[in-house]
């Protein structure tokens, strides 16, 4: 139990539907910008999206062929491990199931892997049965690179560290292997309702 | 970007404010006795502070640390939001005696300790210099082999965190510009209005000289100061970033 904080209230923002909001977090109307690094700025001629690892024939999609593919809209709350959630956020993208489709592999953990070098870890089954997108459009316009664009990987029931930005492939892998934050005390799953923000928790 | 050990797991632990420094107006340091860390903390990490009102109800928010790993005191300074939940008690209400709840030391990557060498760039705005200002004093007990210069932007003169303690460095070898973005004072020898290119050029160096460079502070300013620094064809992975404030889009 902790102890009672000596005059503190609490300036509780009222929220319309306090069960969406997840242990510890509050409720941001803007959208908040957080990045270890510089914002990379690969040109689309450049730029293509890849599945490896363990997989028997690895599939890549240029740009253009990657908007071909069957994407969906979707709005979803999302909630950083720095305490903001925000409600119905709307983006347009390719499920990762639709990608999933276009491989063979019996390895159960996948790697996401971004420009300028950052990874984030994630287990096969939380990001298929519709659980995950690569996303290139916010709010109706191309994603902006502050926020990940030209597409970052949306898996919006974990901490949005898990939904990394400027994502340029997904590593099919046997073992778990921890990813950037992951290996600086983050927890490996960081499941926002269980409040799993770091190592232990 | 480098892989660091596993830290082991971070609990909640209860330390008592031994003092409170007004810093500005608005910025207050909140001196602290030091938590149970069995491996201390580096220059650069941050806290999570957790208050509970009478009813259990409860608020969490990120601080980084301002005070160096061998500081007698833990200090986070805390920079009043005005519609903040968290920040308004920790500025107004918190007073010597009392008891706060904290864990960590939270983060890895924007840190710097001697093993990671220079020369150190550090470039702060607003309350963004106070990860920096842990460094700075961190680099302090180093042997100094390596140079430190710090960039640090403020609205104002009066709401410069740290200013006697920064201006104080003089000789010590940290270099320290100020850059002052609204208003300055007419004999202001500092940089007049927001930071641009070529001082964040000039201050990091040429990119032969591999600098580590730290960046903290808005996220516009961070991008730009960011920006600049990898267009001009320094390492990325040697630019390392903290932003804060919504974007408002």
């Amino acid at each position: 139990m902790s102890p009672v904080s000596r005059g503190f209230l609490g300036r509780r923002r009222p929220v319309a539907d306090p069960s969406r909001l997840p242990p510890g977090q509050y409720l941001e109307t803007g959208f908040p910008v957080l990045s270890a690094g510089p914002t990379p700025h690969t040109p689309l001629d450049e730029w293509s999206f890849l599945i490896n690892g363990e997989v028997k024939e690895p599939v890549s999609w240029p740009w253009k062929e990657f908007l071909e593919l069957p994407s969906e809209t979707i709005t979803v709350d999302i909630h950083c491990v720095t305490k903001w959630s925000k409600f119905d956020t709307h983006w347009q993208g390719v499920s990762v199931d639709t990608l999933l489709e276009h491989v063979n592999s019996e390895a159960a953990y996948l790697t996401a892997w971004s420009d300028g070098g950052y990874t984030t870890n994630l287990p096969l089954e939380h990001v298929s049965d519709g659980k995950a997108w690569v996303a290139y459009q916010y709010d109706g316009e191309p994603l902006h690179p502050e926020h990940g664009g030209p597409a970052r990987l949306l898996v919006p029931h974990l901490y949005f560290w898990k939904s990394a930005k400027w994502v340029r492939g997904l590593t099919f892998t046997v073992d778990d292997e921890p990813g950037f934050w992951e290996n600086y005390g983050y927890h490996n799953l960081g499941d926002p309702w269980k409040e799993q923000r770091y190592q232990g928790d | 970007m480098e892989r660091a050990a596993l830290p082991g797991r971070l609990t909640w632990q209860l330390v008592s404010v031994v003092e409170l420094v007004e810093e500005t107006t608005r910025a207050k340091s909140l001196v602290l006795t030091k938590p149970d860390w069995p491996g201390g903390y580096r220059s650069g990490q941050h806290v999570d502070v957790r208050l509970t009102a009478e009813d259990g109800y409860q608020a969490q928010r990120s601080y980084s640390i301002a005070s160096a790993p061998e500081d007698d005191h833990l200090v986070l300074t805390v920079e009043r939001l005005e519609d903040g939940e968290v920040s308004p008690y920790l500025v107004d209400v918190l007073m010597p005696g009392d008891k706060l709840e904290l864990r960590g030391p939270i983060g890895g990557y924007f840190v710097w300790e001697e093993s990671l060498g220079g020369p150190l760039v550090l470039i702060g705005g607003g309350s963004g210099v106070v990860p920096l200002r842990s460094m700075i004093r961190h680099w302090c007990t180093t042997p100094r082999d390596v140079s430190v210069r710090l960039i640090y932007s403020s609205r104002r003169l009066s709401e410069v965190i740290y200013r006697d303690e920064l201006t104080g460095y003089g000789s010590s070898g940290v270099d320290v510009r100020f850059a002052l973005t609204r208003e300055w004072p007419d004999d202001w020898d500092g940089h007049r209005g927001r930071i641009d290119r070529t001082l964040v050029d000039e201050v990091a160096g040429p990119s032969e000289e591999r600098s580590r460079i730290y960046i903290c502070g808005p996220n516009a300013f961070v991008e730009a100061a960011a920006g600049w620094l990898a267009d001009g064809g320094r390492d990325p992975g040697r630019i390392r970033t903290e932003r804060f404030g919504p974007t408002g889009t």
